[in-house]
């Protein structure tokens, strides 16, 4: 009896039809919804930006999520304000320096925690938690010196994406083609490092050296991906598309593609989001990555409880059939 | 005539050398290792050779998994290990590790194929993808532990037993010519047990030398080649279980605590008191076997 399988092709069914319909309604409405906001370049170039932070910080993420780095990443993330707030004062409230501020401050701090976590006699999370909390002091020590600071913090904290200059957005497009070249390198290394330590270290590879490029490779993720939602929100891009790919895969090459995938889909419908309904952009995405998370979660618990339901009722119906008629209000079954 | 192709370049690998000679696979002298300036074990010298299968037994504490650990060279040492007569430092792969189970994460995302085929990074190159000399390595290894069904499985999915016999086979694949397997029997149902001799004798018959810590006294006893006693990181005893199992070795070892009875091929534990505190020894509590 293939009543399991036909049960979840009509739950898949349904779906479909609702992705569909979705699609459609869309697709009608393409011209209007979809293009009319990119005839403006500013916000041409704020979506490809999001676009590609998305991919970027999609594979990157692969890794935060299966090494449970979490806290990793939202350190980094914050441990960078320095950075940017030096640059920012240097160049008298200018936005150009931002960048390599952050870049200089994020692979600072990541090589800094590297350092202290080298030999587990400190626990990462403790290095962590006292290198993150006093970089992060240090950044708001600095922006609070600056006159009128609240506007411009908030703009770190939370992004800034419709400031993506043209020059922005190259750099965005060169690290972050960057960062997927040497995971694309050193895919096999950064796999073995990551499930387990210690083949790497039998099989004599440069265990230190692979794990340190890794955490620079989080940092400059992270700095490129600073305007698009701030420094807030950054652990959200790394772990949210990557928990939502880790549940539809069970390798590694395509929990990336997948959670590249979800990422990048994350901006685009955040930032249109974030465009109709005049939402920060940054907010917007995280919470569409979160949804689609809950989304690909409910969907998978209603395909399992199916799957296990379905053998439940066909043993409590076929007791139903052998019973003695007369004994259950039930009418004969003919299957 | 040079080859300065890409792949050459990029792997100078040492192969191994042959297994057959009379020499030992590795040799351990004079070994010290600790963490944080105090010596977790010291002085520690022995032989293993081809295909021999070697408990490291002793209580908890007694410098185990810090000997396992210097071996892999996860910890820094003093003294020397050679494997194969190549150095330690050289000697890419040519030992295998089998972490403690707790040590992986299982739900990462990688298939039983996946886990072997990590095993022949070292043959494969940086950068490079696996070439069909490597698919036919990581072939032949599942199938000589009897897993190349489940190869597509996600590692998450598998038994006890199974998950275990994955690593076998990454070290088959990795070519290494000394297995470490710490504590492989924790947690482990009588038929899982089973289940992972059958597979060590299949490293036997590979030639591969198979170094274990156990907890398991007369399991010790029975099922391997030579024993070695470590108490306080000191290598007590080391040799075939009837030389090693002397009173005064086992009293050296565990202390008073424990008798090991022996009638013929049989082995019988008996703790001298009780013990509230010590796991590995409720663990042997009256543990018979034949």
């Amino acid at each position: 009896m293939a009543g399991e399988g036909l049960a979840l092709w009509l739950a898949d069914a349904g779906l479909w039809q609702i992705l569909i319909a979705a699609w459609d309604v869309l697709w009608h409405n393409f011209d209007q919804v979809v293009l009319s906001p990119l005839q403006y370049p500013l916000l041409a170039r704020s979506l490809a930006a999001a676009i590609v932070v998305g991919i970027v910080s999609g594979v990157l993420g692969t890794y935060v999520v299966v090494r449970g780095m979490a806290f990793f990443g939202d350190a980094l993330a914050h441990a960078i304000l320095p950075g940017v707030a030096f640059a920012y004062q240097r160049a008298n409230g200018g936005t150009d320096n931002l960048f390599w501020g952050g870049l200089v401050a994020g692979v600072l701090s990541a090589l800094g925690i590297g350092y202290l976590t080298r030999h587990e006699k400190i626990r990462e999370d403790t290095a962590i938690g006292v290198v993150f909390a006093a970089m992060f002091a240090l950044g708001i020590a600095m922006i609070s010196r600056i006159n009128n600071y609240a506007g411009d913090l908030s703009h770190i904290l939370f992004g800034q994406i419709l400031g993506v200059s043209e020059g922005d957005l190259l750099r965005i497009i060169g690290f972050g083609a960057a960062v997927l070249l040497v995971v694309a390198l050193f895919f096999k290394e950064f796999m073995i490092i990551s499930f387990d330590p210690a083949l790497a270290r039998t099989l004599r590879l440069p265990t230190e050296a692979f794990r340190l490029l890794l955490l620079v490779l989080i940092a400059v993720t992270i700095v490129v991906s600073l305007q698009t939602v701030g420094i807030a929100l950054m652990v959200a891009l790394l772990v949210t598309p990557a928990a939502t790919a880790q549940l539809v895969s069970k390798r590694l090459l395509p929990m990336m593609f997948v959670s590249a995938l979800f990422g990048a889909a994350s901006s685009i419908i955040g930032f249109y989001i974030s465009y109709y309904q005049d939402i920060a952009t940054g907010p917007a995405i995280v919470l569409t990555a979160t949804a689609l998370f809950l989304f690909v979660f409910s969907v998978q618990q209603t395909r399992q409880a199916i799957a296990q339901t379905w053998p439940r009722l066909r043993t409590i119906r076929e007791r139903l059939k052998t019973s003695p008629p007369g004994t259950l209000s039930l009418h004969g079954d003919e299957e | 005539m040079a080859d300065f192709s890409l792949r050459t370049l990029l792997n100078r690998q040492a192969e191994p050398a042959d297994c057959d000679s009379p020499l030992p696979v590795m040799t351990v002298r004079d070994l010290s290792a600790g963490y944080n300036g105090h010596q977790a074990i010291a002085h520690i010298t022995f032989d293993v050779f081809a295909g021999e299968r070697v408990g490291i037994v002793g209580p908890n504490g007694a410098g185990k998994s810090t000997l396992f650990k210097a071996l892999v060279g996860l910890l820094p040492h003093q003294g020397a290990i050679s494997i194969q007569g190549a150095s330690c430092r050289d000697s890419h792969g040519m030992i295998g590790y089998v972490p403690q189970y707790e040590a992986i994460d299982w739900r990462f995302p990688a298939t039983v194929w996946d886990v072997v085929m990590m095993g022949r990074a070292r043959q494969i190159g940086y950068i490079l993808p696996p070439r069909k000399r490597d698919r036919e390595a990581v072939r032949q290894a599942l199938e000589r532990v009897g897993m190349w069904a489940l190869r597509k499985r996600q590692i998450g999915e598998l038994s006890g037993g199974q998950r275990r016999r994955v690593f076998v086979a990454r070290a088959l694949a990795q070519q290494a010519s000394v297995l470490l397997l710490d504590e492989p029997f924790s947690g482990v149902d009588a038929a899982a047990e089973n289940d992972i001799f059958q597979v060590l004798d299949v490293l036997r018959e590979e030639g591969v030398a198979v170094l274990l810590a156990t907890h398991n006294l007369v399991q010790a006893a029975t099922h391997y080649d030579r024993l070695m006693l470590l108490s306080g990181g000191r290598m007590l005893a080391y040799g075939p279980p009837a030389e090693v199992y002397t009173p005064d070795n086992l009293a050296a070892t565990f202390g008073e605590r424990i008798a090991l009875l022996r009638d013929g091929d049989q082995y019988l534990v008996i703790p001298d008191q009780p013990c509230h505190d010590h796991d590995e020894l409720r663990h042997v509590h009256a543990h018979r076997m034949t």
